[in-house]
């Protein structure tokens, strides 16, 4: 299953526009309580972090713990100063990690 | 629709009918994170909140958590968190924390932003174990911490599978 | 006698009137489903007296519904985009070798299936025909029903026929033949099954719009499938759905494209004629 990650942001937007930028990723935030058919429980598996960054800076940090909900949805917004590239990494606790840029123009 | 309890003549306790129809153990199967034995409670939730944005000391007005007041299934439960800032260098939002008063853990999701955020409003989606309150708290770049809290209510739905 | 009991229990539910529940989470809840009923974007999803499953979901639900990009069945969607376009098997071809865009080419083809096959005299389902394409055409292996290939190609395949009507395939010339499915398919919808002794018909037509506990019983129309539904997390195949119902009533379920289930499906597609086409749909 392609663990793709899915980003929408508007392409090119005015100067100092804040834009919504919505992201979703499949995975399926396996909580650790689950149990599996022979009564053994099935190890925790979640993203646990969401890093947006504009040409290098911070935008938004997220920190999620397993009551976030499968196929995680998190929408946030930012403010565009200047053209470049948002990138996207989201990590899983075990270390592992899955990125996505994005480039907006600035009018 | 009556909500009254109406015994038949063959009255069936609630744990046979929930046992026969199997639908007590549907969301356990489904693997949601629904649980008798709940972990969390309001104090443990309070101490998280508290420990998250360093004060037990909170303002309201300035945050809104908008969620529904009934979740259609607890495993998705949509969330927006929209707190009232300029996002500006000298005042902006710092972090905004979510915390479940009765999931197995009280925590849920922190986010830092910046003043590059533009606008201190975020969405996600959560699981949500049996009707409670999810708690919300902004920290603002001046220390002040912002509370609101919503109950939400949960029931476990009518035909698994 | 013990029927009769559970029966009783059963339809004490299935009429709203709760069995020890908390007062107020149960009033909350059938106000709720008057609140959903009002929705003015259910008119797009109401057909005279046919319903779509969309409008007994929460506001939410359809909200999530209604934006392609919240929807989480669009991962599959574009999951079967990739499909679509990669090669696959011994004769070195990808589905758009032959088929090209399947905007233009799978337009409508959600309205095909169930279809009758020659060679089994029988109907057969979506994913039973692309399996037998991908190993006679493609000389591919095949997917199993619930896999994330076969879902994302049939959520793929239906979206472009996304917003069209569901038309029934039956017609004067193939009525002969199709009529015995047809009937079949009806006959087990009005079939009592299992140890609840219950039938689709008794949820999905009798007790419409009540409460199963805190869910609204809707009309059991196809039109959504395969459908991303909360409880799963995932989307999943319309025979998952029966098998899950099947299971919730103690009735032994039937296999992922059993002649059964294939009927089944092929009788609420026609149930469901008018309806808009809305896979993938986002659903409890």
């Amino acid at each position: 299953m392609a663990s793709k990650p899915r980003v929408k942001l508007p392409k090119s937007v005015n100067k100092g526009q804040v834009v919504q930028i919505k992201t979703l990723i499949p995975h399926k935030m396996e909580t650790g309580r689950r149990k599996n058919k022979k009564g053994g429980k099935i190890p925790r598996f979640i993203i646990n972090k969401v890093e947006a960054t504009f040409n290098g800076k911070p935008v938004v940090t997220a920190d999620f713990h397993p009551a976030v909900s499968a196929n995680p949805f998190f929408s946030f917004y930012a403010r565009v100063e200047e053209s470049g590239t948002f990138k996207f990494v989201w990590t899983d606790d075990k270390g592992g990690k899955v990125t996505t840029s994005k480039k907006v123009t600035v009018k | 629709m009556s909500n009254s309890i109406r015994k038949s003549e063959n009255t069936l306790e609630r744990r046979d009918v929930l046992k026969l129809l199997g639908l007590g153990t549907v969301a356990a199967a489904t693997g949601s994170i629904v649980s008798s034995d709940a972990l969390a409670t309001p104090d443990s939730a309070a101490k998280l909140i508290s420990k998250l944005s360093g004060t037990s000391s909170y303002k309201s007005g300035k945050i809104t958590l908008k969620m529904p007041e009934i979740a259609e299934n607890g495993a998705t439960v949509p969330l927006t968190v929209r707190v009232d800032s300029p996002m500006s260098a000298g005042n902006y939002v710092k972090s905004i924390h979510l915390a479940a008063e009765k999931n197995p853990n009280p925590e849920v999701a922190s986010f830092h932003l910046t003043p590059a955020s533009g606008k201190a409003e975020i969405s996600t989606r959560m699981r949500l174990g049996k009707t409670q309150n999810v708690i919300a708290v902004a920290v603002m770049s001046d220390g002040s911490v912002h509370r609101v809290s919503r109950l939400v209510k949960v029931t476990i739905g009518g035909c698994g599978g | 006698m013990i029927g009769r009991k559970i029966l009783s229990a059963v339809a004490i539910m299935g009429l709203g009137i709760t069995i020890g529940f908390t007062n107020n989470a149960s009033i909350a809840v059938a106000d709720e489903a008057e609140k959903r009923a009002k929705d003015p974007r259910n008119k797009h999803f109401i057909v005279g007296e046919i319903k779509s499953g969309y409008v007994y979901m929460t506001s939410q639900t359809r909200d999530m519904q209604d934006d392609d990009f919240a929807n989480p069945a669009f991962v599959w969607v574009d999951t079967g985009e990739e499909l679509w376009n990669k090669v696959n098997g011994t004769a070195g071809k990808s589905c758009a070798s032959c088929h090209k865009s399947a905007a233009k080419s799978m337009k409508g083809v959600a309205n095909t299936f169930p279809r009758y096959d020659p060679k089994t005299k029988r109907m057969i389902a979506m994913q039973a025909y692309v399996n037998r394409h991908l190993g006679e055409k493609m000389g591919a292996k095949k997917w199993k029903w619930e896999s994330e290939q076969m879902l994302a190609m049939t959520i793929y395949l239906k979206l472009q026929s996304r917003g069209m009507p569901v038309k029934s395939i039956i017609n004067d010339q193939n009525r002969a033949t199709l009529a015995p499915f047809l009937a079949k398919g009806k006959k087990f919808f009005e079939q009592r099954r299992g140890l609840l002794d219950m039938s689709c018909k008794h949820c999905h037509e009798d007790y419409v719009g009540n409460m199963a506990r805190s869910n609204v019983l809707s009309m059991g129309m196809p039109n959504g499938f395969p459908t991303y539904r909360l409880q799963w997390q995932k989307p999943g195949s319309i025979h998952r759905r029966f098998s899950g119902c099947n299971k919730s009533i103690r009735a032994k379920p039937y296999k992922r494209g059993s002649e059964e289930y294939t009927n089944l499906e092929f009788y609420l597609i026609h149930r469901s004629s008018g309806l808009k086409w809305e896979t993938p749909a986002v659903r409890n």
